[in-house]
């Protein structure tokens, strides 16, 4: 960022266009090419036929026609259904984010404060459940969750409870999988910010007579914001979307885009409509987010 | 899902494995069926007959299937979509006709059924009849006596009368999540044509099925197959053969688990999966190979064996196990066949309303 912001000269030096170029290159190829085409997809109509929408270009008689159907966009205007799936999802999102982040401090905390050697071994014990296929380890917690499940073997054997808890199927079981599954995004970034964290700051607050607990509240947390922002982002995000993990975690009622999205596309085979939903998503998800970028970078602009 | 997802994943490590080392010469054969769909051997038999390396993926709802058809290029030679969903798959013009020329056991197959098909296939030119099977209560025996003092289950009012799933909370019931097949149940219940044609019809179903809602665990198409099997759930609204895989996966894990199927009185949905060739298939005499030897009685004689799904091939009963073939949940009775229904190919409008309460059904709004 500070970099860009020195006004740079108009004539780059040769080789700095090119590497600047790849990740517009990625971007464009990646990001606004498929958005374009949703985008169409969006502005179709349904047909029978592969594939199952209407082309908005026809040509008659050496005259191009472009027919835009707004309906679709309407439409999710006309239903609550859409309103309401987009609000359980921001919901479920944020609670998700909230959960990882008081867990995951604590652990990206202590990673920091622990010896280099230990830092290594704590970092791959953090990794080290991503080797195995994140769709098993979803089926593992079916398996923990489940009436017959360890848990709650486990709990009848002890004798602390009588019948089965019921966790499988509910939110709560929707909460831990994407907790479980999306901490070490949260942990990464975290840790990375705090160990970066300069320890003599730490002794100047404490040879002044600053408690240990006072110190965290008003020297490491404000120092560690990038590090909430950017891991709170990386959960935040994917979450809102997220389709997997309530789909076999979730019950009835955990009612989520992804799952509207899914349902648009395979149940009604209605693509256009489909592609809006996922139009008005991505609209929706990325003005705050660049919103509060921009705010950031101009912090960050104001504070250096 | 749980199938679905581990073996199409399974099947797609495997189908990169083989792509890697394939020889020039090596034949291979798409095959894209549902899951827990076939014999154990039939696939290495037929390897073993013709040297043709079938690569084999399942799917559990119609949906996907459809899905990956209608974007084109689904990479497969054989798909096996149910006939309410092939009449519209036909006319979007994704399946090739078949030559019945290089399929000489097109012979044994049922007419009578044949003929019944033709609602969804006009002339039977693009397809012919895999497995079928009913909609019907697969119930955990033990489970539904201590809660209702019953025996047998033998009516759906043991689904839509809140009084009697109310009891049914605690041991845990499930439905497929399949629209398509659970408001035709409901609306035959009711008395209605089970096809709706109108958004009046849905709205009727769903005040029905919204108040039994409370009482229903989860909604899924596959799930329900363990959960019933190892007593997870005391009763599943599903699909004839998965139940009486239940029923055997609870006798081999010899867990006490007693499982039973039941075509309820006031009859209950028919479907027939339907084996079909995209236009679009790549390796079509190896195709064609493939369904000619599902056609030969014998070979599918013993699919019904290990699924307990009925097949669509006359010549092939008198091979079907006895035990499979006297099962009247299996092989329906006569009686019980004229209550039996066929789903219809359903309008795109009635399609969305039905959809669109489910989702409120489901999310209990």
């Amino acid at each position: 960022m500070k970099t860009l912001s020195l006004k740079p000269t108009l004539k780059l030096p040769n080789g700095r266009i090119w590497t600047l170029g790849v990740p517009y290159f990625w971007l464009l190829l990646f990001f606004a090419l498929p958005f374009l085409i949703v985008l169409k997809i969006s502005l179709s109509s349904m047909a029978i036929a592969i594939p199952p929408y209407e082309s908005l270009f026809s040509f008659t008689d050496e005259v191009m026609e472009i027919s835009l159907n707004l309906g679709n966009f309407l439409l999710l205007l006309d239903d609550s259904l859409y309103v309401s799936a987009y609000l359980n999802s921001l919901q479920v999102a944020f609670f998700s984010t909230l959960g990882c982040l008081l867990i995951g401090y604590p652990m990206a905390y202590a990673m920091a404060r622990s010896t280099p050697r230990q830092q290594t071994i704590l970092l791959l014990l953090i990794m080290l459940p991503s080797w195995t296929s994140f769709l098993i380890r979803v089926y593992a917690w079916m398996g923990l969750l489940s009436d017959t499940g360890l848990i709650n073997n486990f709990l009848l054997w002890l004798g602390l409870i009588d019948s089965p808890l019921r966790m499988m199927n509910t939110n709560f079981a929707v909460y831990i999988g994407i907790i479980y599954g999306y901490l070490p995004f949260m942990v990464l970034p975290l840790y990375a910010n705090l160990v970066k964290l300069d320890p003599s700051l730490l002794e100047a607050a404490s040879d002044l007579g600053s408690r240990s607990l006072h110190t965290f509240w008003t020297v490491t947390l404000p120092l560690s914001k990038g590090g909430i922002i950017a891991g709170s982002m990386l959960v935040f995000i994917p979450t809102v979307g997220e389709f997997v993990i309530p789909e076999l975690l979730g019950g009835p009622n955990s009612l989520m885009i992804g799952k509207i999205l899914w349902q648009e596309f395979f149940n009604n085979r209605d693509w256009p409509v489909a592609s809006a939903l996922a139009i008005v998503m991505l609209v929706l998800l990325i003005i705050p987010i660049a919103l509060f970028h921009r705010y950031q970078s101009r912090q960050m602009e104001a504070e250096s | 899902m749980k199938p679905f997802i581990h073996k199409t994943l399974l099947a797609m490590t495997l189908g990169a494995a083989m792509c890697g080392t394939a020889q020039a010469e090596q034949k291979t054969l798409h095959v894209y069926n549902w899951s827990d769909y076939i014999a154990e051997d039939t696939l290495a038999n037929f390897e073993a007959a013709t040297g043709i390396k079938v690569i084999y993926d399942v799917f559990d709802s119609n949906e996907v299937l459809e899905a990956k058809l209608l974007s084109g290029h689904s990479g497969y030679d054989i798909v096996v979509p149910s006939n309410s969903f092939l009449a519209k798959q036909i006319r979007a013009g994704i399946f090739m006709e078949l030559d019945r020329g290089k399929l000489p056991n097109w012979s044994n197959l049922d007419p009578s059924l044949m003929k019944t098909l033709e609602q969804a296939d006009p002339g039977n030119q693009h397809s012919f009849p895999y497995l079928w099977g009913t909609t019907g209560i697969g119930y955990n025996v033990d489970k539904i006596k201590a809660a209702l003092g019953v025996d047998e289950i033998t009516s759906w009012d043991v689904i839509f009368k809140p009084e009697n799933i109310a009891k049914l909370k605690d041991c845990g019931v499930s439905l497929l999540d399949a629209p398509s097949e659970i408001f035709p149940a409901t609306l035959n219940y009711l008395g209605e044509d089970p096809n709706p044609t109108s958004a009046d019809a849905i709205a009727k179903a769903e005040k029905t099925l919204l108040e039994i809602r409370p009482y229903v665990r989860y909604f899924h198409s596959s799930k329900y197959i363990t959960d019933l099997a190892n007593g997870d759930i005391c009763l599943a609204v599903g699909w004839s053969g998965d139940i009486l895989q239940a029923k055997d996966r609870a006798i081999e894990a010899d867990n006490g688990v007693n499982v039973a199927y039941s075509i309820p009185q006031e009859g209950a949905g028919t479907f027939f999966d339907m084996v079909a060739m995209p236009a679009d298939a790549k390796n079509v005499d190896e195709a064609y190979a493939f369904l000619n030897y599902l056609l030969e009685p014998k070979v599918i004689a013993a699919v019904s064996d290990y699924v307990a799904y009925p097949n669509g091939n006359a010549a092939a009963t008198q091979y079907v196990d006895e035990a499979i073939r006297n099962d009247p949940g299996i092989y329906p009775s006569k009686e019980t066949s004229e209550k039996l229904y066929t789903f219809a190919d359903l309008s795109p409008k009635v399609i969305r309303a039905m959809t669109r309460s489910w989702t409120r059904i489901k999310s209990g709004q």
